[in-house]
Parts: C-alpha cells; structure tokens; sequence
C-alpha cells in the first residue's frame, strides 16, 4: 500500500527543493556567522539571506525584525517570558486563549509561580476567541497577551485583526502563534497588526530546528537564552546555518505558491468532509468556514482516537488525534475541552491535514479506510447502538 | 533499546481481536472503565461445570485496551473459574509482550472486567433468582 501522508500538522517532509538548496549548507557551511574571516562571513551571509526571505513571508518592517531560534517552542518562549519579564514594571498579568498551544500554556503556567496572574480567555463551540472576555480580560497590568493565529488540533482561524485593535485600544503588545498558519494563509504582520509573531521552519516544509520569532520594531524582551549575544543579544548559541537557510527557502517557496496551493487543497479538504460527515454521527471539530485550508478535523461518537490512528496506520494512512489515550499526559486534548465537547466525545477525534504530496486521487482510498475503521471499531465498541452499525 | 510503541503482539491482537461480541443470557457479566476516562470493557462469560466454555468482550478504548481485552478471553477460556480469578493484570501484559508503561494501568483493566464477570456468576450461583444481566455501576 502506497503511503498516504495525513500528518503535516505533527511534522512535516521537507521539501526535496528546500533540501537540495540547504545542504550545501550541511556539507560545507561549517563557518561560525559570528566569525570575521571568509568562513564566517559566508555564513552570515546565508543567514540574512534566510532572515530576508522569512521577513518578506510575513511582510515585516524589516530583517532585523526575524530573530531566529531552534523551533516555535522556543519562539513561544522567547515571546512570553521575554515580555513579561522585561515589562515586570508595568504588571505582572498574562492573557492568553483557552486553545493555545502548551508552549505558550507553559511558560505562562511557570509565571504563575512567581506571582504573575494568568486569565484565558475561553473561545466557542467552533474555537473562536470571545472578544467581550478578552476586552474585559485586558488591564493596564497586561504585558503579554497572546492569541494564536489558527488552530492545529481544529482548523479555526482566529480574527487576528479584531483582536489586535482591542489590545491595541488599551496600549497593549499582541504576540501570536502562527505556526500552523504560516505558510498555508497570508500573514502581514502590519496590516494584521501584530506586535510578536512565533514561526516554524518544519511547518512550512523546511528542516526541523529552526524556528523564529518576529519583534516588532521598538519592542524589548528579555532573552530566555544568555551566552554570546548573538541573534541581537535576544537569543545566544551559534546559529544553526542549515536549518536555518532552509527554513528562509522554504518560506520564500510557501510565499510563492500559496495562492494556487490553497485553492487546490481546499478542494481536497472540502471533498473529504464532504464524504467524511455521510457517516452516522460524524461531527466537523472546529469552524465550517473560517478554517485552515488543508485542515479537516471530525469527531465520532462510541470510538476512540487512538485507536484510529491505528487501524488507519494499517492502510498505510498517517492521522492524528486529540484522544487522551494518545497523549503523554493521558488527558484529552485541551483545545477540545475548550470548545465545549464532554470528555468521551473529545476521546473519538480524527485529524486529516493535507499536504503538498497529496492528490485528489487519493480521497476514495482515504475514504475507504475512515469508513472501515469506523464500522470495525464500532463493531467492538459497547457504546454502539445497532443501527449506527 | 527501549521498546517503541506498542509490541508486534498488542497490534495482532488490535487487528484481529478473539471473541468478540455478547453472550444471550451470559451466566457472569462484567463491566469495568467509563467512556469519560475514554476505556470501557463488557465481558460476558458461558459457565459450565465451573468451566468458562465461552467467552465474549466489546470494548471501547485505545490499541492496548482492545489486545488486553482479546488476550484476556484466550487466556480465560477453557479455564475453570477459580483459575481464571488468578489471572492477572500482569499476565495478559506479559502474554502481549509487554505494554507501553503508561498503559499498564489505565489500559489493562481487562483482567478486571474478567474477575467481574466471574464474581456475577459466582453470585448468581449462590442465589440462582437473579438472572439476566446485572446492570451495575461501572468500576474504575
């Protein structure tokens, strides 16, 4: 069986072009871009190519704007931490949605510790952030609120220009996750009015261990990481230049063909609910229309996620899910509880995030494999009524 | 190296699970786990001489909580009660080649609804009225 890849939004392959262009980089870019010599200097000079090449995805001011890190945790880290902490003397409360990802949770979790108050901000049944909590949520006090852009686990994207004029309205700074946005919709970090913006080279087809966040000209942090200074003191450690350079081209290439990309996916994925929501209770997790273009999320009623990721794994079709069962913590996903579903139905999430390598051709063996292994697991399954099956 | 993901066994058992279904009239039932915890387990066992002749399980739950659930029943079956009572939460991870070590607990209730479905029949045999299926309130 031919594999059929439906995982993008855990990690995806970089893309054989992006890998052809970064491992030069692997082979002979051994020089430290901190050095004076030709070595060291060439090195620099691919990583402000790369800096170019991210800032231009997203529309920023400028290159100085992209601090490159090892990954969007880190970036998210950088973001939360860096302005909380430097801004200390204006207060010590953080805001954040209920459906961020835990590397933006965490550090605010950590916050806690040490005296900063944490209000989430709850979102709706299709995931969209309540705007009246979030005006109310928001004092003078605020240093970092944070909303990301859209949503891995559910799709939905957020109204990231709505948001930005209320916590602007209060003088405030917006930072946002854009990790599973980046790359799939348009980003203008100002026309969007975003203020921190944390970016992925691996979600945008580049090679893992990169990652960088946007600083928006005249906003200070406080670094996470000390030690050379470099990445303007913001963020310490010898660059890692292959990374690095293939996230910048693989950013230029996401830049480049998103308009044709997204129409084509989006049929793909509208296709797949379609046929997907004909089987008896099926539910769509996330929003019907404001979503992700390569997105598609469903639930079902008396089966559990991880076991459908497995017997999917059996066709040779990589899924994933929100099922306690499947995470470390052995808890349900956060963002499902977050926009209302009860604990044994967030159990039955099924996600399906489509890709560059996949063709509308695939969607009758996809199809096929979900409804067989809704029928078999509900077959097993006490839950199931009979004429469900 | 540690053990990735679940055993070779465990998927066996995942794809092609034994006995599954429901009894008529089973002489013992048993019912552990609750569907908000995200595992539940219905065993259902035929009784003869003391002998568990037959044996049926549905489950609702993760890879592990389905192979528990199937391995469970080979071992149980043909076993007298008594022996089958013996039967732990341990063995039928180690028939299965071991299990992840957070599933040991949380996914291995199958011995559980085993020993419940033994213990309905063993009540069911002191009071002989009671038939039909005990409807009780789920363990765990």
């Amino acid at each position: 069986m031919e594999r059929i890849y439906l995982d993008g939004v855990s990690s995806k392959p970089i893309d054989p072009r992006v890998l052809a262009f970064a491992k030069q980089f692997l082979e002979q870019g051994y020089g430290n871009p901190s050095s004076l010599h030709s070595v060291g200097l060439a090195a620099k000079g691919v990583l402000e190519e790369a800096r170019t090449k991210v800032a231009e995805l997203i529309n920023a001011e400028n290159d100085r704007t992209i601090i490159f890190t090892s990954g969007a945790t880190e970036a998210n880290n950088l973001a939360i931490r860096g302005t909380a902490l430097r801004n200390v003397g204006r207060g010590k409360e953080v805001v954040a949605s209920a459906i961020e990802h835990m590397s933006v949770l965490n550090p605010m979790k950590e916050l806690q510790k040490n005296g900063f108050s944490l209000h989430v901000i709850p979102v709706d049944s299709r995931g969209i952030v309540d705007l009246m909590k979030l005006d109310e949520a928001l004092t003078k006090k605020t240093t970092v609120t944070s909303i990301m852009y859209a949503n891995s686990e559910i799709g939905t994207i957020e109204p990231i220009k709505e948001i930005s004029a209320i916590v602007h309205d209060k003088g405030l700074y917006l930072h946002v996750d854009a990790t599973a946005a980046a790359g799939h919709i348009p980003i203008d970090v100002k026309a969007d009015g975003i203020d921190l913006l944390t970016l992925s080279s691996n979600d945008l087809y580049g090679p893992q261990g990169a990652g960088a966040l946007y600083v928006k000209p005249g906003i200070k942090l406080q670094p996470v990481l000390l030690g050379g200074g470099q990445e303007r003191g913001l963020r310490s450690g010898t660059e890692n230049i292959f990374a690095i350079a293939g996230m910048g081209e693989a950013a230029r290439i996401a830049k480049d063909e998103m308009p044709q990309e997204n129409e084509r996916l989006k049929g793909m994925r509208d296709k797949l609910a379609e046929e997907i929501l004909t089987i008896e209770e099926s539910y769509l997790t996330g929003h019907p229309t404001q979503r992700l273009p390569h997105h598609a999320s469903f639930r079902f009623n008396y089966i559990e996620g991880e076991s459908i990721l497995l017997n999917m794994d059996m066709y040779n079709i990589q899924v994933s899910t929100g099922s306690a069962c499947s995470s470390k913590t052995l808890e349900p996903s956060h963002v499902l509880l977050a926009i209302g579903l009860k604990r044994e139905e967030a159990h039955g999430s099924m996600v399906l995030t489509l890709g560059r390598s996949n063709k509308m051709e695939e969607i009758p063996t996809i199809m096929k494999a979900v409804k067989e292994t809704v029928e078999r697991l509900r077959k097993l399954s006490p839950l199931s009524k009979k004429e469900v099956i | 190296m540690a053990q990735v993901g679940y055993s070779k066994k465990v998927m066996e058992h995942f794809m092609n699970p034994r006995n599954v279904g429901t009894i008529e009239n089973p002489d013992g039932y048993g019912k552990v786990g609750n569907p908000v915890c995200g595992d539940l387990m219905e065993m259902y066992i035929r009784v003869r001489d003391d002998v568990i002749t037959d044996i049926k399980f549905q489950t609702f739950g993760c890879g592990s909580a389905i192979a528990t659930s199937s391995m469970v029943t080979q071992l149980a079956k043909g076993k007298r009660t008594d022996e089958a009572m013996k039967i732990t939460r341990g063995d039928v991870a180690s028939e299965l080649d071991g299990l992840p070590p957070q599933k040991m607990h949380c996914s291995n209730l199958a011995a559980d609804a085993l020993h419940e479905a033994i213990k309905d029949y063993m009540s069911k045999k002191q009071s002989p009225k009671k038939t039909g299926i005990k409807r009780g309130k789920a363990a765990g």
